[in-house]
Formats: structure tokens, C-alpha cells, sequence
């Protein structure tokens, strides 16, 4: 079971690597949409510490969602995807497995950068590691939920835009435990709690994620 | 150039049966009750207008559309049962070949040996086969459809199964590599493997079963 899961691993993680811009649009998004910021409300320190964290909170879900497509269009378009499905591993694990990597070239980048939005937006020194532990902990569910929208809506012309609409409601608990864990730490009143929820949200969409979005690309398949 | 090309180390099929298989795609009965019985060995050859349903029955047969009546058993188990097991057991070559545009040949094909567990030794023999082997370091979005199509078949050597359902399969072969491909089946069939090949005609398959969809 484990020879298919390792050469896909290989595979997507190579496909990235051979297309850069698409791998790093996710995060160049995220750096210049925030960059607008300052331009736009002023760059008065005052209001970028105030909105600071969750602007940043927001443009993470919406780099994740710009990247959701690639996930399973590509594979669809070019019969990739019958191929995983006739893989001697359960599809539940296939589907984990390239959410994984998706994360890897996606959300794992925008933890990266988080230190130097940080800075962007004049957030306290406690947000340095704040900002990058919650978004650690965010991004992968941001990504689980979101391979549920896009195996729904693979092959369906106009997909994105409706990924877009069906996955950003679900986006929200994320968002605010997500916002309230950095607030808590910058504000002094101890973000754990929020931790711990990130942390059990990433948990629970890794364990039944992979059920939907399996049961989502077979019906693609019919 | 490994001895092993010819052999095919497979676990020969058992008796393939379709029991009044139906199958339905948008409210239309596509094709209604199919009987057949393949023993190892045998291939059928479906015959058919565009559009008679011959694709769907190959995806039907791989488990990807539900019969809407019917039964198909291999060795006397309804396969329907256990698609997981089943499908392990099977090829499905269809209109698109699988292939990563951005990677090369042979990282197109070690990654489908991978997928499909098939054995990275095997694969030193599956470029030669198709005439792939001075395409190997090519990306795969350079190749023509004739040799996207040759790339594509690489994994019937590559991961040795023995089922094969072939959805047109010589698609954009030249001749030369026509004559590749029915050597190819004939050398599965005689390994005790079964094949299921739709086509228009341009594939010879020596003594078939066949089935006529009508249109």
C-alpha cells in the first residue's frame, strides 16, 4: 500500500517544484494583497497593530482558496485521476496524501512569509511566533476543507468561483480561533485555548476530510 | 536490455462473466443486458457506433459507473463486491493517457509504475517496447498524440495485470507500433491474461469474442 502513496508524493511534489509560479502564487498573492494595506488605510501604526492579525488571517484563506484548483483539476484533465483510482491503496489515503503535498507547496509557505507580514503590519514581538504556530496549525485544515470543495466541484466549468462560495462559510470557525489565538497572545490574555482548537479542528478534518473528498472524486468519475 | 520483456509475470486472470449487465447514463439505457463468458486467454472485441455506449462499458467494467442491472463476476465473484481488490487486478487505457505535460517520459512512467505497483525493474523494459526509450528525457507536453499514446501503453508492461480494458487503444499509432501493441495482447492472452478492447477496427485481435453494441 505504501509503494503508490510514495510515488505520488514523488510525483506531485515534483510537479510543483517544475511549476513555480503556480506553486508560489498562493504566497505572492499573500505578500502583495497585504502590502495594499498600508497604502490603503494609512500606515498609521495604531490601526495596522488593531487590524494586523486578522487581515492576515483572511488573505491566508484566500491564498489557500486561490491555489484549491490544481488540486484535482489537472489530474482530471488529464486522466491522471482514473489511474489514482486503480492505485492498490484506498483512495481516502491518496486523497490525504496529495493534500499533503499540497500543503507542503501551499499553506507551508505562507508560514514561512507570516514573520515578514508581521513586520508589514507592525504587530508586536510576541507575533513573530504567534502568527506563524496559528497559521502552522490553520493552514492544513484550511487545505482539507477546501480539497472537499474542489473534488465536488472538479471538472464543472466556473469551479473555482464556486469553490470559492461553498468553502469560505466553512472557513469561519478557522478564521476565528484562528484570529483569537494570535489576538490572545498579542493582547496578553494567553491564546492556549484557541491552540488547543486549531490544533483539534486540523485533527478532525484530517480524519473525516479524506472521506469526502474521496466520496466527491468518484462521483467525478461517473 | 532485460531478458525478461517477453514474460509476463502475472497472476493469470480468472473466467471474466457478464450476466445481463446494464448500465445507465443520463436517464438512457445505454446498453441493456450483455451476456459474455471469457476464460483466461480470451479477449473481446467490442464493436459499435460513436456513442453505442463502448466506453461506458469499459468504465463500467473498471467499476467506475454502477451497472444499473446485471452481474459481472471474475472466478465467480461478484466483483461489484470488492472494487478495491478488483480494480488492483486491472488496466484501463482510455482517451487520455495519464500523462504529466511538465515531466519527462521516464518520469512520467516511473510515477505510474509507482501508482500502480508495478515494479521500477520492469520498467527498463517498457521504453523499448513502444520505441520510447530516446524519448525518455523529453517532457511529456512535447510529445505527439502518437507518442503520448505509446508513453500511455508503456504501463500495460510496466505494471503487469491481468485484466486489460482497452478503450481504442491504437489511437494515433502508426503501424509499426499497431503491430507493437497486438503483439502485445496476443503475449497477455497467451500468459493467461484477458482483454477487453474497444476499437474501430484498426487493432487486429487473432480470434475474439465479439460484441455488438448496434448504434
Amino acid at each position: 500500500m505504501w509503494q503508490p502513496l510514495a510515488a505520488l508524493a514523488r510525483r506531485d511534489l515534483r510537479l510543483a517544484l517544475r511549476s513555480p509560479t503556480e506553486t508560489f502564487m498562493g504566497v505572492i498573492f499573500f505578500l502583495v494583497a497585504l502590502s495594499l494595506f498600508p497604502l490603503g488605510v494609512g500606515a498609521s501604526p495604531d490601526i495596522l497593530t488593531r487590524i494586523g492579525a486578522g487581515v492576515i488571517w483572511v488573505l491566508a484563506l484566500l491564498a489557500v482558496l486561490l491555489t484549491l484548483d490544481r488540486l484535482f483539476q489537472a489530474d482530471l484533465d488529464d486522466g491522471s485521476l482514473d489511474l489514482l483510482r486503480l492505485a492498490p491503496a484506498p483512495l481516502e489515503f491518496i486523497v490525504l496524501v496529495k493534500c499533503a503535498v499540497h500543503w507542503l507547496t501551499s499553506g507551508l509557505l505562507l508560514v514561512v512569509a507570516s514573520p515578514l507580514l508581521a513586520l508589514l503590519m507592525a504587530l508586536p514581538a510576541d507575533a513573530y511566533w504567534a502568527l506563524p504556530l496559528a497559521l502552522l496549525l490553520g493552514t492544513p485544515t484550511l487545505t482539507l476543507i477546501g480539497a472537499i470543495g474542489a473534488g465536488l466541484l472538479v471538472g464543472s466549468r466556473r469551479g473555482s468561483v464556486l469553490t470559492a462560495l461553498i468553502v469560505l462559510p466553512l472557513y469561519i470557525p478557522v478564521l476565528i480561533f484562528g484570529m483569537s489565538a494570535v489576538d490572545g497572545v498579542l493582547l496578553g490574555l494567553g491564546g492556549r485555548t484557541a491552540f488547543l482548537i486549531l490544533g483539534a479542528m486540523l485533527l478532525a478534518a484530517a480524519s473525516l476530510a479524506p472521506f469526502a473528498i474521496a466520496a466527491a472524486l468518484r462521483l467525478a468519475g461517473e | 536490455m532485460p531478458a525478461a520483456v517477453g514474460d509476463q509475470a502475472i497472476v493469470p486472470a480468472a473466467v471474466l462473466e457478464a450476466d445481463g449487465l446494464a448500465c445507465r447514463r443520463g436517464g438512457r439505457l445505454l446498453i441493456a443486458a450483455v451476456d459474455w463468458r471469457l476464460a483466461p486467454g480470451d479477449a473481446l472485441l467490442l464493436h459499435g457506433a460513436n456513442g453505442s455506449g463502448k466506453s461506458s462499458l469499459l468504465r463500467l467494467l473498471a467499476g467506475f459507473l454502477r451497472p444499473a442491472a446485471g452481474r459481472l463476476r471474475h472466478g465467480g465473484n461478484d466483483v461489484f463486491a470488492d472494487l478495491p481488490e478488483w480494480r488492483g487486478l486491472l488496466h484501463l487505457i482510455g482517451y487520455q493517457d495519464g500523462l504529466k505535460p511538465s515531466l519527462t517520459v521516464a518520469e512520467n512512467l516511473a510515477a505510474v509504475t509507482g501508482l500502480l505497483g508495478g515494479s521500477t525493474a520492469r520498467l527498463g523494459a517498457a521504453p523499448h517496447r513502444f520505441a520510447l526509450a530516446e524519448l525518455a528525457d523529453t517532457p511529456a507536453r512535447f510529445l505527439s498524440s502518437g507518442q503520448r499514446r505509446r508513453a500511455g501503453l508503456a504501463r500495460l508492461v510496466a505494471a503487469p495485470r491481468p485484466i486489460w480494458l482497452l478503450d481504442e487503444p491504437a489511437t494515433g499509432l502508426d503501424a509499426q507500433n499497431r503491430r507493437r501493441l497486438e503483439a502485445l495482447i496476443d503475449e497477455h492472452r497467451r500468459a493467461g491474461g484477458i482483454a477487453v478492447v474497444a476499437s474501430h477496427g484498426d487493432v487486429q485481435v487473432k480470434s475474439p469474442h465479439m460484441l455488438d453494441l448496434g448504434h
